[in-house]
């Protein structure tokens, strides 16, 4: 069992940290100015395109759009990524029958057409789409995307024996029994044997849910629903050069280093209503160095983050100084918590979950998220206030932003009372080693529960085995992970993107789980069955709600913050704005330069 | 010579696979006891059983670790196939495997980032020997002087102050803060003055710390050998002071810095993980680091040979070449 210590020679490299940190942040200060509302180095100001456009109508055409990054994409095969930022920039080499719309905020969030002439036609059951594809949509060498390029790209989903990684939303909606085995095993001459998609014809796209979803369009948004022409499928190395049906094509990538795109010459303006393409070429850097990239980002040497999860501490610093202007504030759409195992007792106890909520100190976990700004606001519920149904900080039922910020030691003792632990317990909390927010609420909540009398010992394990450690119940409880620190964001903005792998208990299971409360409450599976037949977007929306106030109402879950970044933008960048349909990240497709070179 | 050489070359290769054998037990077998599912973290947030499958397939992690490490033995001389769900990859000789994340093949990144953690060790090394032991033998010979103090001090520094801080320092300094230098890294073939740009501060860097290391060992080893009988009796020969030094005593000098050149440049071949990272350098480090975040094990590995392999090579170099700087030293 690993507890923090502060070591001799980890004070010295704090120390060192500090100095090289306050250097940086003076070294950094080289220009730009004090600039809320815009200023002389054409910076559009403070939040400028947080849920709104910026500098809309400075945008021309040509240039290289330069990204810088920390971390490569999983996979920029689009049937296999599952970061954020690779669903929004893959969007500039691949397209799908319908995407989200390019626009500000929550309307970022709403379905537009892309391939296809319109959104679905959808049959009154609520089990069949149709979509008709539009004219001149072309691969990079000219040849139109057919809907059986549709149904091919979309199979690939099934093939995760090869093509491991994505979501796969897309395959439990439409083969839910698992019966198709993918295209690479299909005994079909086309290789087209999925029996829910039809194409009756090569402009005719049709989906046969064997159970309604009502966020089925969403999931086809998404980037895993894209055409792959069968002829330039790769398999598992699709994502060193995935073949473009967008605006933009592969020029060059080498992975951990480098990539570039440039036109795709056989895309057409008129075929394409979402995407501007104002750039020529766009190239994405890679460093190792978060704080040597928030430097190059402010020298102007990029334009923006393509991670877009924030700056790191000296860069934020430095930027929040002298740069705000050039700074966003969104929401992320992450929430950030603690989650209670049911199999760990005493967490089988409600109360004792409870008492973990009131011991909580809840500014000092937001604090340790990174303070207001860069952490967020104090998260009050389970659900992201991008969903609909979200209340935010309206809905509070343990007075987590209220009285109760700073913990509540006589209700915490109360509930420990009435859970049978008068005098406390003992406990440990699982936190990733390689997230150091994460690590430093472990100890923020480690603190604070110490007052009522719960001992929490910190076990940091290896963040990259995450799946497979809290991923596995039967280690969790044999390891007795009482309190699991975690973040979770939105697959598609809405409460069965977000709560169905977390609350629902089919989610439940023995590898691979994210129901990590292992909550297994009818009510709950009750409400997510209905939401997903539910057409009606005002009833959905009450349902989110209602799920959420059930999961609260079980205290298994304690939320920090409503996480917000804080992200850098290029004052030579234009049309520039956050969109919840990729958690409050910039609208990669759209951007364009000022002064284009 | 011969006879020596192969015993060394017999020896070299029997580490060689010892550390493959223990490196393949860190990563697959600890996790096992420790009742970590391997595949399942490489196949990510939602697990499907078929993945997970495949992922053990394709890794053989249900095959004992001997079975595991033959067929990379194997993979290295003879090439291998990789099969699963229908996908099938020819690997040729010499095959180091796939990357788990990225699907590429490892032998192609080795030697495309070989060059970039080569240039970064050459160049600093010939950097830390002309400064730290110039500064030695000055020190030796000024002893107790204002110069021999201000190295020593200057050395200490050096050796005390992390690479991660005098990199971050010399970033602040001279390229974020007065525009010197612009320390991001362009390869050589698109531009000479870019790429000499880009790496002048990582050279200086790790220089700093070495060329400190060098001239303490140099400073001492000289001091030791100028009370050496030989050079008293040179000086009494009359040799010119310029001989003495040069001729005589330098070549004894010589004789442990080449050791620990030897060692030291073998280590760096390896990945200067830390230079690498603070000025992103797509050198051997960087992707060692990258691969330990991700659990990448096919290249952990190939670095983690490459490494080896580059010890070994240095330290048989340096066996044989003091036998040309140190006549005593007979191979016999």
């Amino acid at each position: 069992m690993t507890t923090q210590r502060t070591s001799g020679r980890r004070k010295q490299a704090m120390a060192a940290a500090a100095v090289v940190a306050a250097l940086l942040t003076t070294a950094a200060c080289g220009g730009g100015g004090n600039d809320n509302e815009g200023s002389k180095d054409g910076a559009a100001g403070f939040n400028a395109a947080n849920n709104k456009v910026a500098q809309a109508s400075l945008a021309k055409k040509g240039g290289t759009l330069k990204f810088a990054g920390a971390q490569d994409a999983d996979s920029w095969d689009t049937t296999r990524g599952y970061y954020g930022f690779m669903w929004n920039f893959a969007r500039y080499y691949s397209r799908q029958l319908v995407t989200n719309k390019t626009e500000p905020g929550a309307a970022g969030a709403e379905i537009t057409p892309d391939l296809a002439t319109s959104t679905a036609k959808i049959s009154p059951d609520g089990k069949t789409y149709t979509y008709t594809l539009r004219d001149g949509i072309t691969w990079e060498d000219g040849k139109p995307i057919t809907s059986k390029d549709i149904k091919y790209g979309i199979e690939r989903v099934w093939a995760q024996d090869v093509l491991s990684g994505g979501p796969v939303y897309l395959k439990d909606m439409l083969d839910p029994k698992g019966e198709y085995q993918g295209p690479y095993k299909d005994k079909s001459a086309d290789k087209l044997g999925l029996k829910a998609i039809e194409t009756p014809d090569d402009k005719t796209i049709v989906f046969k849910l064997p159970q309604a979803n009502s966020d089925f369009e969403e999931v086809l948004a998404l980037v895993s629903a894209s055409p792959v022409r069968q002829d330039k499928d790769t398999k598992s190395k699709y994502g060193l050069r995935p073949f473009s049906s967008g605006p933009y094509k592969f020029e060059s990538y080498d992975p951990g280093k480098s990539l570039t795109l440039v036109r795709n010459t056989e895309w057409k303006q008129d075929s394409d209503p979402v995407r501007k393409a104002y750039p020529d070429k766009i190239t994405v850097n890679f460093f190792t160095n978060a704080n040597d990239l928030d430097q190059r980002l402010i020298k102007g040497d990029f334009h923006l983050d393509i991670n877009q999860t924030g700056m790191s501490p000296q860069g934020r610093t430095a930027a929040l100084k002298q740069h705000k202007g050039n700074l966003d504030n969104p929401v992320s759409g992450y929430i950030r918590y603690a989650v209670f195992p049911q199999s760990v007792k005493p967490f089988d106890n409600i109360e004792c979950r409870k008492a973990v909520i009131y011991g909580a100190d809840h500014v000092s976990l937001q604090t340790a998220r990174g303070g207001p700004v860069a952490g967020g606001d104090i998260g009050t519920n389970m659900l992201p206030p991008s969903v609909p149904g979200a209340e935010g900080q309206k809905y509070d039922p343990y007075e987590l932003a209220g009285a109760d910020k700073n913990g509540n030691v006589a209700k915490a003792k109360e509930a420990l009372k009435a859970c049978g632990q008068p005098n406390g317990f003992k406990t440990t909390i699982a936190v990733r080693n390689n997230k150091p927010a994460e690590v430093a609420t472990a100890e923020s909540l480690q603190a604070s529960l110490k007052k009522v009398g719960i001992t929490a010992d910190i076990e940091q394990y290896d963040g990259s085995q995450t799946t497979g450690i809290i991923g596995s119940p039967a280690n969790v409880k044999k390891k007795g992970f009482g309190i699991i620190i975690m973040g979770w964001g939105p697959d598609f903005p809405t409460v069965q993107g977000f709560g169905l792998p977390l609350w629902d208990s089919k989610y439940i299971l023995d590898s691979g789980n994210s129901n990590y409360a292992l909550i297994n409450d009818k009510a709950i599976d009750g409400l997510f069955d209905s939401y997903v037949k539910e057409l009606d977007d005002a009833k959905k929306t009450q349902i989110a709600t209602d799920i959420n106030h059930k999961v609260m109402e079980g205290g298994y879950y304690l939320p920090f913050v409503f996480e917000k970044f804080i992200n850098w933008r290029s004052s030579d960048l234009a049309n520039v704005y956050t969109t919840d349909g990729y958690s409050g990240m910039y609208d990669f497709i759209n951007l364009g330069l000022k002064s284009p070179k | 010579m011969l006879a020596y050489l192969i015993r060394r070359l017999f020896a070299a290769a029997v580490m060689l696979v010892v550390i493959i054998v223990v490196v393949f037990g860190i990563f697959f077998l600890v996790p096992k006891w420790a009742g970590v599912d391997v595949a399942t973290s490489f196949v990510g947030k939602q697990a499907d059983p078929a993945a997970v499958e495949a992922v053990a397939q394709k890794l053989k992690l249900d095959e004992p670790i001997i079975v595991q490490v033959w067929e990379f033995f194997k993979g290295l001389f003879v090439g291998r196939t990789y099969a699963g769900g229908g996908d099938v990859t020819q690997c040729s000789a010499p095959c180091f495997g796939y990357s788990f994340r990225s699907e590429q093949a490892i032998w192609p990144v080795l030697t495309d980032r070989f060059p970039v953690t080569l240039a970064l060790a050459l160049g600093a090394a010939v950097l830390w020997l002309i400064f730290g032991v110039a500064a030695g033998v000055l020190s030796a010979l000024k002893r107790g002087s204002i110069w021999d103090r201000g190295a020593m001090v200057v050395a200490l520094g050096g050796v005390s102050l992390p690479i991660y801080f005098t990199g971050l320092l010399s970033l602040a300094i001279f390229s974020y803060g007065l525009g010197w230098i612009d320390a991001q890294y362009v390869p050589l073939e698109d531009s000479f003055t870019g790429w000499l740009g880009g790496m002048i501060l990582p050279w200086i860097t790790l220089a700093f710390l070495y060329a400190a290391m060098y001239a303490r060992i140099t400073r001492a080893t000289m001091l030791e050998i100028l009370g050496e009988d030989y050079i008293r009796t040179a000086r009494a020969k009359g040799l010119k002071e310029q001989t003495v030094i040069g001729k005589h005593a330098m070549r004894s000098t010589m004789t442990p810095i080449l050791t620990m050149l030897g060692m030291d440049l073998g280590a760096l071949i390896g990945g200067a993980i830390l230079t690498e990272t603070t000025f992103s350098l797509p050198g051997l480090g960087q992707a060692v680091l990258q691969a330990i975040k991700n659990q990448d094990l096919p290249i952990i590995l190939g670095v983690t040979l490459i490494t080896s392999l580059a010890v070994l090579l240095a330290n048989l170099l340096v066996d044989v070449l003091y036998a040309v700087i140190d006549p005593r030293v007979r191979l016999a």
